[in-house]
This record gives C-alpha cells, structure tokens and sequence, in this order.
C-alpha cells in the first residue's frame, strides 16, 4: 500500500532475506507471481526490480568502498558514455533529494570513511535516484546506535509521507511495534500471519514467530557478588596500523555478576576480548583471582588463559569459535584437547569417550540435531552457538568471556543461551558479556558499562538507567572517561 | 658518457619498456575488473609466435598484427571461462596458459618452419618500420649536430608506430577507466561486484570486456617484441616480460600514469644491459651507495617483526661489512681505485628490482579489494 510501512518479522531463516532478494531479482522464484499496483511483473534480475520501481537497502551495505558518495549513486543509473555530465546531473538531484527528504550526505566523501549511518543513508538515496517507489530495508538497524536508528525512523517516517511504500525487514520486535503499521510474520519459509501493528503486541507477535508462547524478559534475581574475579587496569592496545585501540581501560567483575559491556561495534570492545582471551597483546595489567597475568610473554595465549580458569565465547563463532569444516566432537574440545580425560595413552586420543561425551554435552544444551558427526557448517547459527557454549560452560571456568552471545540467532535459541549464561552467574562465577544489542546487555547484565573509542565512557546500573543515556554514552556525547 | 650516449640509452629503454608498458597496462584493465592474470607472459609468448609466422607467412605485418591479437584473446577468453563463468582459481588457469604458450609455440613453429622452434627472419613488409619525423636525421650523422636536434632524431623520432601506440594507450586507459560510465563500473567490479550486480549491471559481462580488452593489449606487446624489437619468433622470447609488467603494476599501485612511470624505469634498466657491459665505477662511490642501502635496510626493519629483523637487518650488516672491505682496499690502493661491475649484475637489476617491488618496499599499494575473487551471489 502506498505511503504505508510494512514489517516483515521473522527468526533467522525463516525466509525473510530470501524473499526480498526475489522480490529485487537476486534469485529466481521456483514458482509464483509477483504482482506491482495490481499489475503482473516479472522479475528476472535487479535492473527489472529497478525499472519496476523497487530499491533495496541489503544488510550489507552494496558500496563500493573507495569511492565517494556521488559515484556509488552514479554506479549503474549513469545518463550517458561519460561521467562528468552523469556527475553533475546527479549532484543536482541529490540536493533536491536531500532537501526533500532530510537527507543530507556530502556527495565527496569517500565511503570508507563515513560512518555507517551516512553509509545507509546513501543506500537509501541510490535507491530514491534510481526513481524507487517500493523501498526494502532489511534488518537496517543492526549496525546503528539507538540515536541513529532513532533518524533513520524519522526518515523513514517522512518517506511514508510522501506516499512511498517501505517494506521493513527485522527481527526486532521493538522497531515493528514503533513504526510499522502493517505486519507479516514468517515462519519456516511460510508467511504466518499478516496483522495490523496496532492489533497486536510484542508477546503475540513473538509466539507467531516461534510457534510457541516465549519468555521476552530474562527472568533473574538479583547477584549476588562476592569476590573480586578479574581487576584489569590501564590496559592499552595499539594495533598494528600504530592506532591506539583500546585507552587506559580498568574494570573489574566480581563472581556471581554479569559486567555487560555496551556499544556500537568497533569501538574496541573485540580487542579487549581478544586481549583477555590472550590472542592480542597490550600493556597495563589484568589479575584473574588475584594473581597477574602475562600479557605479552610467552605464557600470553588462549591455552594459558584457560588453565587460569579463563573460558572465552568468541564474537565471531564461524571464525574464532569453531572449524566450520569440522565436526561437532572434535570443535566440542577445542582449547581442551590437552586434557588427561581426552587422552587414551601418550600418543591417541580417546576420540570414542569425546564422541560419548560430546552428545551428553549436546543433550543437555539442546543442540539439534544431536549428533556429534555432523560438521559444523551444518548447523543451524543457534545451534553452532550452543555448541561453543557448551564446550565452555561445561568446563565450569571461573570467569566467561562472552562476546556476541546471540548474534544471527533465533528467538527461542537466544531464550537458552540466556537462561544458561544467567544459571553459570548463580553458580558463582563471573561473566564479562560483550554485545552490539542493547537490549541484551540490558536485560543480562548486573551492571553495565559503555564504550566508545576504546574507552570506557561510564559505569550503570541496568535498573536505573534507560536506552537514551546509554545511547548518549555510546555515541560519545557524554562521558566520565579519565581524560 | 657523453650526451649522446645518454640519447641513445633512453632511446633504447622507451623501445624496451614498450612491450612492459602494453602489457602492464593490459594486466591493469583485468586486474581493475578483479580478475588476476598471472598469464600475461603467455599471451604475449603466444602473439609474438603468431604475427611472427603469420607476418611472415602472408608477408603482412597488419595481418600478423592481427593473427597475433586473436591468438592472445583466445587464451584471455580461457581464462575468463576459467576463472568468471567456472569460477575456477585465476592463478592456476593463469600458470596454465603461461605452460600452453610456452610449449605450443615452440612445437607448433618446428612443424609449421622446422628450423628449430624459432620463425625465419621477416622482410621488410614483415615487420613494424621505424617511422622518421619529418626533419629527422640519420643515426650516422647523429655526432655533428646539437643536443635539440640529437633528442628530437634519435628518442622522439624513429620508433615503430606500435611505441606511439603504447605511449597513447597511457592517457586512453586513464581517459576510459576515470572518465567514462564503462570505467567507473569496471573499477567498482573489481573492488566491490556486489555493488555492480545489485545495480543492475552484469558482473560477468564486465569481468569479459576487462579479460579481452586484457588480451588485446597482451596481442599487441607480443606482435611488438616479434615484428618490430625484433625480426623473428625464438623459443621464450618474451622473457620474463609478462612477470615484470605484473611487478610494474604493483609499482604503479595499479594507476596508468604510474604504470608509464614503472614501465619506463624498467626499461632503462634494460637499456643499461644492453648498452653497457662492464661498467668501471669508482670504488668509493660504490662503498658510499652500499653504506646508504645497509643504512635504509637497518632502519627499515626497526620496527618489524624479530624475523624481519635478523633476516633485512642481516643482510643489511653484510652490505655494510662489504663496503667497509672496500674502504680497507681503497685505503691500502689509493682514491683512484676502481671496481668492474660484473655484466651479469646490471642483467639482473631489472629483476632485483621486481623483487625488492614485490616485497613491499615501494609503501602500501592496496590491490583491487575483489581481485582473485570468483563472484557468487551470497545468500
């Protein structure tokens, strides 16, 4: 429908991106028809989605990196042979383009040196210079703080005004709820149900999705901290490019306590993982139950780091959590295979009491499906999650690093993993939990703390606080960093 | 060395950096569009055997020219069939070609001549002539007059019209690749297809139109190294050219103006070869370069890594203990002292210097961000 805003809510894979894509020509529908303003309309590839009016704003941004902001709109849609003549047309329209739609980009700058929400915004604008009356965003605000998801909204909002029709992809029920007024929910490659926004609520919504009634707050009491499990003060990393990535951070997280740590990615909240989980070296210092530990020498790597108690679920878990090409008994030990229980004399492994132990493992974290010979690459992002997890928190270390948690995994996954990360915190233990969701961080953690260019800005308390200062501290604007 | 000397040397490396510069500039266009071609020594092998014998056969160069061209645009077609439409791996189908060429021209010429893998000698008509301005003088007369007159008749005029033809081919690919629709999608092909493919432009149509625009550059060095540097097809006559117009891209951080730049100081190198065999340099001048390259090495590896360091830094003491050696003997013999640089070290200066590009002494050249990649849609 013109000038409306329409949600499509889905967990991962149940088909969303897959839809859309067809929609915008990027795969072939095996069967079915697609009808525009009533009209039958085939859509053989983009330039036919072009021409029929759609604009598609992907994931992943489609711009080309080294090239400024003009060019990437030019790409494709030039007026003729040269450029020069496309350059200036375009630079003209641009400006009505912004004007019209508060959309204000330097046409000069160079891409890679935006930051992301300038980078959507000239997605969105390809997609207007190319004439688009039908504009798909798919999952838009995964990469934005809650100040830039807040004027993409308002954009949003006023291209709905002008009477375009907006097809919004996500998986957040929050965005749905806030600025959709129509909503399709898929499930396992099928649509669900298609209700009106103001008919409905996030609850039912959710169990449309899943199939089953789930639990959107994580239910917890209050910690219980005692001791004090990891003291990192001044730690500082400079990388490779001679770039300072992480300045002066100090932070402690006490056992039986979840210290979240908020903000948008690539603020030097995975140099500090990595630090802590010893494959990045750095100077100040970090005592894990009171004793130093080596940051730079030798005894500075993963193994180490896990013999002191340390147990780290990386953020990116098809890179650093597992081997996508392996199966799941062997990725269960990774990091562990040094163990006496592994072994079944000086030279072999005991690989058929790993396998036994791998499906126990698997059972009790409800990995589906549960055999300890399928590959990795095989299962499903929740379920390559719980694996990780499992191989882990089974170890019963005394501190968990825990980076992304739940990241490109489903509602009724992202229920479990919770649920186990907060029953490791009752037993005791502490848990250092990086994320790029907000409300994550806020629902799991005791207290969190936000950082922004590799410092740490402030330090709340998750019940006394609210999503418009974490919002400030993570884009910089307040801060109580040492200067 | 008199002025002269100095004319003939530089008239010498434009001849010789022609065939580096089409070939280059070729490698430039395919690697823009993000396909790798390791293959280029092959597609200039295989034009220089077809115009040579198809000059020869025909006694047409503009025919050879031609066959030459088709035959290198064959083998760039493999390749975009390998590595674009079978998304095969661009450097294996690459050494592949360089393999095919190598030994198909040798074998095919020993059929077609059989005078031992190598074409006859073309006659005139055969070959690419040199073109004289008007007002040009002859090399013999060359000694009488002034130094404007020497430049303009010896470097300016009196090249084959395929260095013309290089030469222009310069600020063509900077005019197409910066200035027209068909070069701002060629770049973005080759740094990000996805872009291309989602605004609606076939990736695999402008990967093709960059593999032949490859070849037909590639066709055209060859033709030149057979019918005009020389008169005649021999076994692997292309020498290593393919290899260093590849190093030369590097060098010229794939930019065409760079590529000019790159290709010319090559070819002066082998220019040098050429013209010089022994060359007598005083031995102080030579201790003092050897200092300065010990010095750059020792502080260039300053803040590398430990293995950087003991693997430059070592060599870099070794270059100085030899200067330091040298100091010892020109102290015990005198100021005068001077030392023969050995023929087989200005041979391989052209080569040293494609290593010491390679290894990344010419700062950070960042290749096109796609190159190599075979593009798949991604789900």
């Amino acid at each position: 429908m013109p000038g409306t805003i329409h949600g499509i809510i889905g967990e991962n894979g149940a088909g969303k991106s897959t839809l859309m894509s067809i929609l915008y020509g990027f795969y072939k529908a095996d069967a079915g028809e697609i009808f525009i303003d009533g009209q039958k309309t085939l859509i053989p590839d983009s330039q036919a989605a072009i021409s029929a009016g759609i604009g598609m704003v992907f994931q992943h941004f489609k711009l080309v990196e080294n090239f400024t902001v003009l060019e990437n709109i030019v790409l494709g849609a030039e007026s003729g042979e040269f450029l020069a003549p496309s350059l200036r047309k375009a630079r003209a329209e641009l400006a009505e383009l912004a004007a019209e739609y508060e959309l204000n980009v330097d046409p000069d700058a160079v891409i890679e040196e935006i930051g992301v929400g300038m980078q959507q915004r000239v997605e969105i604008l390809k997609a207007l210079y190319r004439k688009a009356n039908i504009l798909i965003l798919d999952e838009p605000t995964g990469v934005l703080t809650p100040a830039e998801a807040g004027q993409l909204f308002r954009i949003l909002g006023r291209l709905r005004e002008e009477g375009k029709t907006i097809i919004l992809i996500t998986h957040k029920l929050r965005e749905i709820m806030e600025i959709t007024d129509t909503v399709s929910v898929m499930r396992r490659g099928e649509m669900t149900a298609t209700v009106k926004t103001s008919e409905t609520s996030p609850e039912h919504l959710a169990e449309l999705m899943v199939g089953r009634k789930v639990l959107l707050r994580v239910d917890k009491t209050p910690a219980q901290p005692k001791h004090q499990v990891l003291e990192v003060s001044r730690l500082n990393v400079v990388d490779e490019a001679g770039v300072l990535r992480l300045k002066d951070i100090s932070l402690n997280v006490r056992a039986g306590e979840i210290l979240g740590i908020a903000g948008v990615a690539g603020n030097g909240q995975s140099e500090l993982l990595e630090v802590l989980g010893g494959y990045q070296s750095a100077t100040g210092s970090i005592r894990v139950n009171g004793s130093e530990i080596d940051l730079t020498g030798s005894s500075s790597d993963g193994q180490s780091r896990r013999a002191r108690g340390i147990a780290h679920v990386p953020e990116d878990r098809q890179r650093e959590g597992l081997i996508m090409d392996f199966t799941a008994w062997e990725n269960a030990i990774f990091g562990y295979h040094r163990d006496p229980d592994h072994q079944l004399n000086r030279f072999l492994m005991n690989n058929a009491a790993i396998r036994e132990e791998t499906a126990a493992k698997m059972a009790r974290f409800d990995v589906r499906p549960p055999n300890p010979n399928l590959t990795a690459k095989n299962f499903s992002g929740g379920n390559q999650q719980k694996i990780v997890l499992a191989r882990e928190i089974e170890r019963n270390p005394d501190l968990l690093l825990v980076g992304q948690p739940t990241r490109g995994v489903d509602i009724g996954a992202i229920e479990f993993i919770h649920k186990q990360i907060v029953a490791l915190r009752d037993r005791g233990k502490a848990i250092l939990l990086i994320s790029v969701e907000l409300d994550e961080i806020l629902s799991l953690s005791d207290r969190v703390a936000v950082m922004f260019d590799g410092q740490i800005m402030g330090e709340r308390d998750p019940s006394k606080t609210n999503e418009k200062e974490l919002g400030l501290l993570m884009a910089g604007v307040i801060s109580e960093a040492r200067k | 060395m008199d002025f002269l000397t100095l004319v003939q040397v530089l008239d010498s490396s434009l001849r010789l950096a022609t065939p580096l510069l089409l070939a280059c500039l070729a490698g430039l266009f395919s690697e823009r569009a993000g396909i790798f071609d390791i293959g280029l020594e092959g597609k200039i092998l295989a034009a220089a055997f077809v115009s040579a014998a198809v000059a020869y056969t025909t006694g047409s160069v503009w025919v050879g020219l031609l066959a030459g061209i088709g035959a290198s645009v064959m083998l760039s077609a493999i390749h975009g069939l390998a590595s674009i439409t079978l998304r095969g791996d661009q450097i294996i189908s690459g050494v592949a070609i360089n393999f095919l060429a190598a030994g198909l021209t040798v074998v095919v010429a020993q059929a077609w001549f059989g005078q031992g893998g190598r074409t006859p000698p073309l006659q005139s008509g055969g070959r690419f002539e040199p073109i004289n301005f008007p007002g040009a003088i002859p090399s013999k007369e060359m000694a009488d007059v002034g130094p404007v007159m020497q430049l303009y008749s010896e470097l300016i005029s009196g090249h084959s019209l395929l260095v013309y033809v290089a030469l222009l081919t310069v600020p063509l690919s900077w005019f197409v690749l910066y200035q027209t629709r068909f070069g701002l999608r060629l770049r973005a092909v080759g740094e990000n297809p996805a872009a291309v493919d989602t605004a609606g432009i076939s990736v695999v149509g402008m990967r093709y139109a960059a593999v032949v625009i490859c070849g037909v550059l590639c066709g055209i060095a060859g033709a030149y190294i057979a019918t005009a540097l020389q008169a005649n097809f021999t076994k692997d006559m292309s020498a290593g050219r393919g290899f260093i117009a590849l190093a030369a891209l590097i060098f010229a951080k794939w930019r065409p103006w760079y590529a000019l730049g790159a290709c010319l100081l090559f070819g002066f190198f082998f220019a040098v070869d050429n013209r010089f065999q022994n060359i007598l340099l005083p031995a102080w001048s030579l201790s003092g370069v050897l200092l300065l390259t010990a010095f750059g090495l020792v502080s260039y590896v300053w803040r590398k890594d430990l293995l950087d360091k003991i693997v430059l830094g070592g060599l870099g003491f070794g270059v100085a203990f030899v200067s330091v050696l040298i100091v010892i003997s020109v102290w015990s013999a005198g100021m005068s002292t001077q030392i023969k640089i050995p023929v087989v070290f200005i041979q391989s200066l052209p080569y040293i210097l494609t290593v010491v590009v390679l290894a990344g002494f010419v700062g950070k050249a960042i290749p096109p961000r796609s190159g190599g990649v075979p593009y798949v849609k991604e789900k």
